[in-house]
């Protein structure tokens, strides 16, 4: 082990990590998956979803924004945290509108993935049904409001990614929603290559006309659940004999 | 030993889960061996008359006469289940709630592309009276078990059914579990 490398564990699991490495990070290279939802890994970690959030040391925080230090103990794959994992999963069901059979994204939606992933097998809070705005305008993207999560993933990778501040937040609390810099898409200066467009984990924004070009069972999620790509990681035998 | 009995009914549904259930091909004829169906859209039964072990749940609460059925399903079954995503979140016809029930009415009755001399919204007596949305049906009665999908594939109906009916708790494999 070189001098900046060091180890913690993860549910009894013990994890080499580099310096700077988020938790999460040090997990998906090690093939732990923690649950996620607005951490993307080609993106700055916001800590807005609290999905992935996890118990270190004994205390709750958010995997992809805590860094990880020599020793820690992180608990994550429990009863006590998935359950909660659940209920925010249901909770995001529940103040939007989400309508799975009729969605172009079904199957590969991290949201539903999540779902499926933690068990969720109805939505036990009551449903807001709020009112939200659907812009179609723009002749190759559209944006569903009603399946938006809040996760600022477009948000991110517009300013970072692409160089363009088309998305940002409006209001505040359960007035939050996504907002476009100008007053139809558009106007905007979005393109379909944009990597805004394709963080997007539900089906609120869409390239047109690719919705159903992978049909339904064929789809990322269909088969396996989510984070088993990165668990299979794990799986793999080491590449050689390590010599001394 | 008398065969369990199976109830079904189809509330703000399309019958696409009756559909599905029926998909189970020859499987249903083992499903005659472990059941008696009583209280149901296929055998035309209208009225239960006596408890009957399983009933089936297909469609949320869309109007009185859905509850009504619902009520009376909470209270003639021992273990109810929501079969597919119009019972367990509304399903297409809550996307109604989107947009409110007298919007809803006036666009389909009075202002749509296709009205000839002003139209009326229907108010008959006989009609059942619609709810202000469409809810789920957990939302109305206690639910035991929920079957997602839209309908819930043959094998996952045919898992769970036989599941319940051998006495054990209905797990379904990954493959089998979708809200689509």
């Amino acid at each position: 082990m070189s001098e900046d490398k060091f180890t913690f564990t993860v549910d009894g699991i013990e994890i080499e990590a580099e310096a700077g490495q988020s938790i999460i990070q040090a997990c998906d290279a090690a093939g732990v998956y923690i649950p996620r939802l607005c951490y993307h890994p080609d993106l700055e970690p916001a800590g807005h979803c609290r999905v992935c959030t996890c118990k270190i040391d004994g205390r709750r925080s958010s995997a992809c924004t805590m860094p990880a230090a020599h020793g820690m103990v992180v608990e994550s794959d429990t009863a006590e945290l998935n359950g909660d994992r659940r209920i925010l999963i249901e909770m995001l069901f529940a103040e939007g509108n989400h309508f799975c059979p009729s969605c172009e994204k079904s199957g590969d939606c991290e949201l539903q993935a999540l779902g499926y992933r933690l068990g969720m097998v109805a939505v036990t809070l009551p449903y807001l049904w709020p009112e939200r705005e659907l812009d179609a305008t723009h002749p190759d993207i559209f944006i569903d409001r009603n399946r938006c999560i809040l996760c600022s993933r477009c948000i991110r990778a517009s300013r970072t990614e692409d160089g363009k501040t088309v998305f940002g937040f409006e209001g505040r609390g359960i007035h939050l929603r996504l907002n476009i810099d100008a007053k139809h898409l558009d106007e905007t200066t979005l393109a379909a290559a944009d990597k805004g467009v394709h963080v997007c984990p539900v089906g609120c924004i869409v390239i047109k006309r690719t919705g159903y070009r992978t049909p339904y069972g064929n789809r990322q999620f269909d088969q396996a659940p989510i984070g088993s790509e990165i668990e299979a990681r794990r799986a793999r035998p080491k590449r050689g004999v390590e010599s001394k | 030993m008398a065969k369990p009995k199976l109830a079904t009914c189809s509330l703000a549904g399309c019958f696409g889960c009756h559909m599905s259930l029926l998909d189970i091909d020859e499987r249903l004829v083992e499903l005659i061996d472990l059941v008696d169906l009583d209280k149901s859209p296929l055998d035309d039964k209208k009225k239960f008359d006596c408890v009957v072990d399983i009933g089936l749940v297909e469609g949320g609460c869309a109007n009185e006469h859905n509850v009504r059925v619902l009520q009376d399903f909470r209270k003639n079954c021992r273990v109810l289940v929501s079969v597919g995503a119009c019972a367990i979140n509304g399903g297409i016809p809550a996307m109604r709630n989107l947009v409110g029930l007298r919007e809803c009415l006036e666009e389909a009755y009075l202002n749509g592309p296709t009205i000839e001399d002003g139209g009326m919204i229907p108010n008959d007596e006989d009609l059942p009276l619609l709810l202000d949305r469409v809810y789920p049906s957990h939302e109305i009665v206690k639910i035991d078990y929920f079957l997602p999908g839209c309908p819930p594939s043959a094998d996952t109906i045919w898992a769970a059914l036989k599941a319940l009916l051998t006495g054990k708790e209905p797990e379904l494999p990954y493959q089998l579990f979708k809200y689509e």
